[in-house]
């Protein structure tokens, strides 16, 4: 067994057994994480609500020889407590561990993912916008490689935006109205996807909840949920907001 | 590829499906089932079968019950208009075991998880709401638990109920009793501090 050090987001948490939890960890330089923390659901645990999904720890932790490592010490270096004590917030911030959860790879640094992931929920600790999940959802859809093409039209280049009123991620991003497939989009849609991933992410987060935020929200959904070959569950079972 | 006779394979199966028991635990509970008393085997098997049998859901609250009702409901000391939710009917032990509590309970059977897909449909939320009437009930305690998924199903709760005019409280979650001050995480101790209450200076 060796001793690690690492920074990392809580995903998620299983129970384990009487008073542990198996607890999931996207880490900056190793990856997908799942260690045991032994006793934390006592409520004497010296680990607190430190392992709470959500949370961002530095830890120190056991490599193990099978699947499972073991968390020795967790520090905080935040909470997002502005996140955690707002339902809609919890539901877009627990929508993002969904997705990491999905996309990371256990022994596979991602470094881009985890930084990603804090700053997302850095931005939705700070303000309540509706765009925070489904552009941190279309960022990973480029991180992975899958980036949709928003520049005109990915069956006939077709560039005229009045003309382009589609979108397939099946076929790769936006498509016209001769070719139009998936789903419909709306212009003013495609500008803010646009803007999400054209380096106008701080104006986009700063658009009011709104027909055409919840029409981005949709669309980056589906998106995902095709790259994913799944469905997102928190965005679906999501009666939170 | 089974391993062992079928009903040894079959019981071992069995085990492993019950929570917080891995393939490992299954086989050594199993085998110590074979190699104990017959008749310490057969006062667990009927002791599972007794409890499948007798035991259901309280019609109201959804405690464990022996009857229609469970002894907390069928309780006329109990105060009614005063309802303790909680997650799991487990959860009712611990807080009688106060003896702070008087009024009756709610058992929602789960919290909201909704990366595990509960939501508010798979929870018994729509019969908490109809016991509000029937019973005019004019305080509800939620007391569900001080995690992520406990504190959701709070809020929603408080969302739903307090438009209501409802005197709709939470427990306050604090520092553990016997537990060091330079222990605790800034989220705990910020709770603490919120639930903070006068102190007599004796
Ligand atoms: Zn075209
Ligand atoms: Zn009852």
């Amino acid at each position: 067994m060796s001793l690690f050090r690492d920074r990392g987001v809580v995903l998620r948490t299983m129970r384990l057994g009487e008073a542990d939890r198996i607890v999931t960890l996207l880490t900056e330089s190793h990856g997908k994480v799942r260690a045991v923390a032994k006793g934390v659901r006592r409520t004497k645990s010296k680990f607190g609500s430190r392992l709470e999904p959500l949370s961002h720890v530095a830890l120190l932790g056991w490599q193990g020889r099978g699947d499972l490592d073991i968390v020795n010490q967790v520090e905080v270096i935040d909470t997002f407590r502005a996140v955690r004590e707002d339902l809609d917030r919890i539901g877009a911030g627990l929508s993002m561990l969904e997705v990491v959860d999905q996309v990371a790879q256990e022994q596979h640094a991602n470094p881009a993912l985890y930084r990603m992931l804090v700053g997302a929920l850095g931005a939705l600790a700070q303000a309540n916008s509706p765009m925070v999940s489904p552009a941190f959802f279309l960022k990973v859809l480029v991180l992975e490689g899958t980036a949709p093409y928003l520049d005109g039209c990915v069956s006939c280049g077709e560039e005229d935006e009045a003309l382009l009123v589609a979108f397939d991620l099946l076929e790769g991003g936006v498509l016209c109205r001769s070719c139009r497939r998936g789903r419909p989009l709306s212009p003013e849609a495609l500008v803010l996807m646009r803007r999400t991933l054209g380096g106008g992410l701080a104006g986009v987060l700063g658009e009011p909840r709104s027909p055409l935020t919840d029409e981005v929200m949709t669309v980056a959904t589906e998106a995902m949920e095709i790259h994913l070959d799944r469905r997102l569950r928190s965005v679906r079972s999501g009666t939170l907001a | 590829m089974p391993l062992y006779p079928g009903p040894l394979q079959d019981l071992i199966d069995e085990m492993g499906r019950l929570p917080g028991i891995g393939p490992k635990s299954a086989q050594r509970i199993t085998f110590h089932l074979l190699k104990s008393p017959a008749e310490d085997a057969m006062r667990l098997a009927q002791a599972i079968v007794a409890v499948k049998e007798r035991i259901s859901l309280c019609e109201r609250c959804f405690d464990v019950a022996e009857d229609t009702y469970c002894v907390i409901c069928n309780d006329d000391r109990r105060q009614t208009g005063t309802i303790c939710v909680v997650e799991e009917a487990k959860d009712i032990v611990s807080v009688e075991r106060t003896g702070q509590f008087s009024g009756r309970y709610h058992v929602l059977q789960g919290s909201l998880n909704p990366i595990e897909g509960v939501g508010p449909e798979q929870l018994r939320i729509k019969e908490l709401l109809a016991r509000l009437e029937e019973e005019d009930v004019q305080e509800l305690i939620l007391c569900t638990n001080p995690n992520l998924e406990g504190e959701a199903t709070a809020m929603y709760l408080a969302r739903l109920l307090q438009p209501l005019g409802l005197s709709v409280t939470r427990i306050a979650s604090g520092l553990p009793v016997g537990g060091d001050l330079e222990y605790a995480d800034d989220l705990t101790l910020a709770r603490a501090l919120e639930g903070r209450r006068e102190i007599g200076n004796a």
